[in-house]
């Protein structure tokens, strides 16, 4: 989920650990390069001013900004190839940006570099029905996708940013959303994409068939956020719409109560199309928004959406009655229509923005756990939330175990503080055998969680695909990785000496 | 000429594995690793002096039942690990086929990318790992992914390790998402001697809002069959209701409730006879029927997963020249379709490119990334695409 938060603005961090990129790859910016991408892209699309380079400063998580030297937008894909030729001519680094609503800060630019904004490129290439299909620039947003394909079908990958989030963002950050546990990640649906890498070159990876032969670097590009180059085509799979959709909430007295409800549903072979869980802060919040009737006293409320044949929810949706009841439900609502439906979950969406009224500021944190977990790490987060002083509210994606605890704070001499918490609850995730992001990625603010996930070896593989793809270090420098990192050439084949092997001799 | 020795190991850790195949880089020699050998795809490619087994690494790590996820060893066979998992109510999603001895491991139909009917409701092995370790040639073990659903934390080398064949490394270990067993299965079936109305069958089944599992077609001997098989408490009336579109659409459709016969008939038609060959067509749904002729042209049979567009096209024994002109026509008539040869004898396999794929900068890219993880080409070399 990449929502973006719509009130409630926290305050600005300039985060010491992230000092601005610099390495003995990286030239800096020139009114050379500058002029080339005028003369290319048109100079109406190349912006130098300060006013215009501030829209970029941030993307959707405003905790860092920094200003890059000049933003460039592009309207076709060989536009985008010439403006990354033109920085691998000139050494310089650049960032791509969609939509600006990542909330990890993926998209913030290099402080004096380039950004690569592809917010014109909004074209649906092709739609193409009978082998289910569509083929769309990186700019068209993730609602577009659905629309083009309606009635008949849909693109399931829906994260709450879904009206503005674009599809190139969605491919850099493998987004995710509410429905993806039962029908998969944007991985899942991406079967071809046109990339440009750092160099400038174009690689046309899948298409609309499946299983191209050699590496599946379609698999390893989608989710590495834009570290590997920028896709200027991503060919999609869309599916039929189920023929049903049934919603309920069920309101508990306890987070646990509803915990045990999800595992006892999914255990018993339905997997919903979605199972969204909130807590009772969550609810008050989201109830003095939204004002759709929740009870506010409970401890937790669980949406539960089951979708599929009609036969299937049917038969399925006593079984999970029967199961919330068995599970010590306080009260079930069921959604009587449309608008009923829309209403749940407007309340469940509005969760972030709602955080603004009771509280002045808040920090969204997205971690995962192995479901059975949730109990434990409540209780933990419950302990923190005490030990800190601030109050969290807790939003989940309960089926396949994402959290998104909120730390509510008021002023900015909280911030600090409300970044340690969020920290330590992630840090509960990844002991809890979870990890540090489930879906808005590691961009700048996670980087130095990964140690805590990954080991030296395994950070050492990552920069071995990195070093493939982008030997220079051009595209999004700074982003994923905990520390900077060089490629350095391909290591010739080392070759033992005969007398080292023999034993004779030794390597000192 | 000396006569070579083949050594053959079965590491029982991931840091041996590693610790062997930094040995053999060390000295210039190649690895071949394999898992049960079920599927000896590919270029044939180098002798190697050392055969890496993984036979030793064959425990069933973890089972999550409350998480539906898994850890497991490359070794362990997929028969295995389904009896294992059954009495949970679980299972792993992939049901590629077992092949001799039903000896198929999880590991091996992981780096082949294998898979079976199942895939059109859950996805290939790219879809169900969640995380993996890998034993490189440089000695370390490294990790990527977890074993959570859901993350997106780091590079995702499990995908670019499905289907990779051990050229970039041994996977050590994998993390995988299970799902829940359906509570009954039925399947509903057509038959028809038109390709052209074949291929209509299926696609308005794939069109259809009935959650099929599973979505196959056959042709053989000038007759094909649809075969839409649905998991689910309703499994049997979701069945009906697929009759009945396919008698809409025009054809006679039975349910079958004791499905599991035709389901292995399918599974089986993905691997040949002794002496022939299989080629893997990636097409779109589109061109089904045209996959159907061009089987029947050169009297080969075909299975397809036919909401994907996979086909595998079965050339019954033959010399292996003539299964050599029989591959050559396919590709002519499926191009610019990839046909990838899987099952074959070595002088098919040596005498044209199993892989299909074309020169162009997507291989320059996947020669880069051997480059970097294996840059002595000690894993599996000269198997791949591209010679990788």
């Amino acid at each position: 989920m990449c929502g973006y938060p719509a009130s409630a603005v926290p305050a600005v961090v300039v985060n010491p650990s992230h000092p601005p990129i610099d390495t003995p790859t990286h030239a800096p910016l020139t009114p050379r390069l500058i002029e080339r991408m005028r003369a290319r892209c048109g100079s109406e699309h190349v912006y130098t001013d300060a006013d215009q380079l501030r829209t970029y400063e941030s993307d959707g998580l405003l905790q860092y900004r920094a200003r890059p030297g000049v933003v460039v937008l592009p309207g076709s894909a060989a536009e985008v190839r010439d403006v990354v030729r033109a920085c691998s001519d000139a050494g310089v680094p650049w960032v791509a940006r969609g939509a600006g609503s990542g909330l990890s800060g993926g998209a913030l630019p290099v402080e004096e570099g380039v950004l690569i904004a592809l917010t014109r490129m909004r074209a649906v290439l092709e739609v193409d029905l009978p082998n289910q299909r569509i083929v769309v620039q990186p700019g068209v947003t993730n609602s577009e996708i659905s629309a083009a394909v309606g009635p008949t079908h849909f693109y399931p990958p829906d994260p709450s940013s879904q009206i503005v989030c674009s599809i190139g963002g969605n491919v850099a950050e493998n987004s995710g959303g509410a429905h993806c546990f039962k029908y998969g990640f944007t991985t899942n649906y991406v079967t071809g994409l046109e990339i440009v890498l750092a160099d400038g070159s174009v690689v046309t990876l899948g298409g609309k068939e499946l299983d191209h032969p050699g590496y599946d670097l379609l698999g390893t590009f989608v989710g590495s956020e834009g570290t590997l180059g920028i896709c200027t085509s991503v060919t999609l799979r869309v599916i039929p719409v189920p023929e049903a959709i049934k919603t309920m909430v069920a309101f508990f007295e306890t987070t646990s109560q509803a915990g045990e409800t999800v595992s006892e549903i999914v255990s018993g072979g339905v997997i919903p199309g979605a199972i969204e869980m909130m807590d009772q802060l969550t609810i008050q919040a989201a109830e003095q928004a939204v004002g759709a009737g929740f009870p506010t006293d409970v401890g937790a409320a669980l949406i539960i959406e089951l979708d599929g044949s009609l036969a299937e929810c049917d038969a399925c949706f006593e079984d999970v009655v029967a199961i919330c009841e068995r599970n010590g439900s306080l009260s079930i609502r069921i959604a009587r229509d449309e608008a009923d439906r829309a209403l749940i979950w407007r309340t469940r969406k509005a969760a972030f923005a709602a955080m603004g009224r009771i509280a002045n500021n808040y920090y969204v944190q997205d971690g995962v756990i192995p479901r059975t977990k949730l109990p434990e790490v409540l209780e933990q987060i419950t302990a923190l939330s005490e030990r800190y002083g601030m109050r969290v509210a807790n939003v989940f994606h309960a089926g396949d175990g994402n959290l998104h605890p909120l730390v509510l704070y008021d002023g900015e001499s909280e911030a600090q503080r409300a970044e340690e918490l969020a920290g330590e609850i992630v840090q509960a995730c990844v002991d809890a055998g979870g990890s540090i992001t489930g879906e808005h990625g590691v961009g700048v603010d996670k980087k130095r969680y990964m140690p805590s996930m990954f080991a030296e070896p395994d950070l050492a593989a990552f920069q071995m695909l990195r070093c493939a793809f982008d030997p220079r270090g051009l595209a999004n420098p700074g982003k994923v990785m905990p520390t900077p990192r060089l490629c350095g050439e391909v290591p010739g084949p080392y070759r033992r000496h005969p007398l080292e092997r023999d034993g004779v001799a030794e390597r000192f | 000429m000396a006569t070579r020795t083949i050594r053959q190991e079965w590491p029982r850790t991931a840091e041996d594995a590693a610790g062997m195949l930094r040995s053999c880089a060390e000295d210039a020699i190649c690895v071949r690793i394999a898992g049960a050998g079920t599927k000896p795809w590919g270029h044939p490619g180098a002798d190697c002096a050392l055969h890496l087994h993984t036979g030793g690494l064959n425990a069933i790590v973890e089972h999550n039942a409350g998480d539906l996820t898994a850890e497991l060893q490359p070794g362990v066979t997929l028969g295995e690990l389904d009896a294992t998992l059954a009495p949970a109510g679980q299972m792993l999603a992939l049901d590629a086929p077992l092949g001799s001895g039903d000896g198929a491991t999880v590991g091996g139909a992981i780096a082949a990318g294998d898979s079976g009917p199942l895939r059109h409701r859950y996805g290939a092995p790219r879809d169900l790992v969640l995380g993996v370790s890998v034993a490189l040639s440089d000695g370390t073990v490294a990790r990527a992914g977890g074993k959570v659903i859901k993350n997106v934390a780091g590079y995702d080398l499990a995908k670019l390790f499905c289907g990779s064949f051990g050229t970039l490394g041994l996977i050590a270990e994998v993390a995988v998402r299970l799902h829940p067993r359906p509570r009954a299965l039925a399947t509903a079936t057509a038959t028809t001697d038109d390709p052209v109305e074949l291929a209509a069958a299926a696609s308005a089944l794939a069109h259809s809002s009935l959650e099929l599992q599973s979505l196959d077609v056959r042709w053989r001997s000038s007759l094909g069959m649809v075969l839409a098989r649905f998991g689910g408490v309703a499994a049997t009336q979701r069945a009906a209701a697929a009759q009945q579109l396919l008698a809409r659409a025009g054809v006679q459709a039975a349910v079958v409730e004791d499905d599991e016969p035709l389901w292995a008939a399918q599974r089986a038609a993905q691997r040949s006879a002794e002496g022939g060959a299989v080629v893997r067509v990636s097409g779109r749904p589109s061109q089904l029927a045209d996959a159907c002729i061009a089987a029947q042209v050169g009297g080969a049979s075909l299975v397809g997963r036919a909401g994907l567009g996979l086909s595998w096209i079965s050339l019954p024994a033959a010399a292996p020249g003539e299964l050599v002109t029989s591959i050559a026509r396919i590709r002519k008539v499926l191009a610019p379709s990839p046909c990838v040869v899987l099952d074959a004898p070595v002088q098919v396999r040596t005498h044209l490119d199993p892989w299909d794929l074309p020169e162009d900068a997507a291989l320059v890219l996947m020669r880069r990334v051997k480059a970097r993880f294996d840059p002595t080409s000690t894993c599996n070399p000269a198997i791949f695409a591209g010679g990788i």
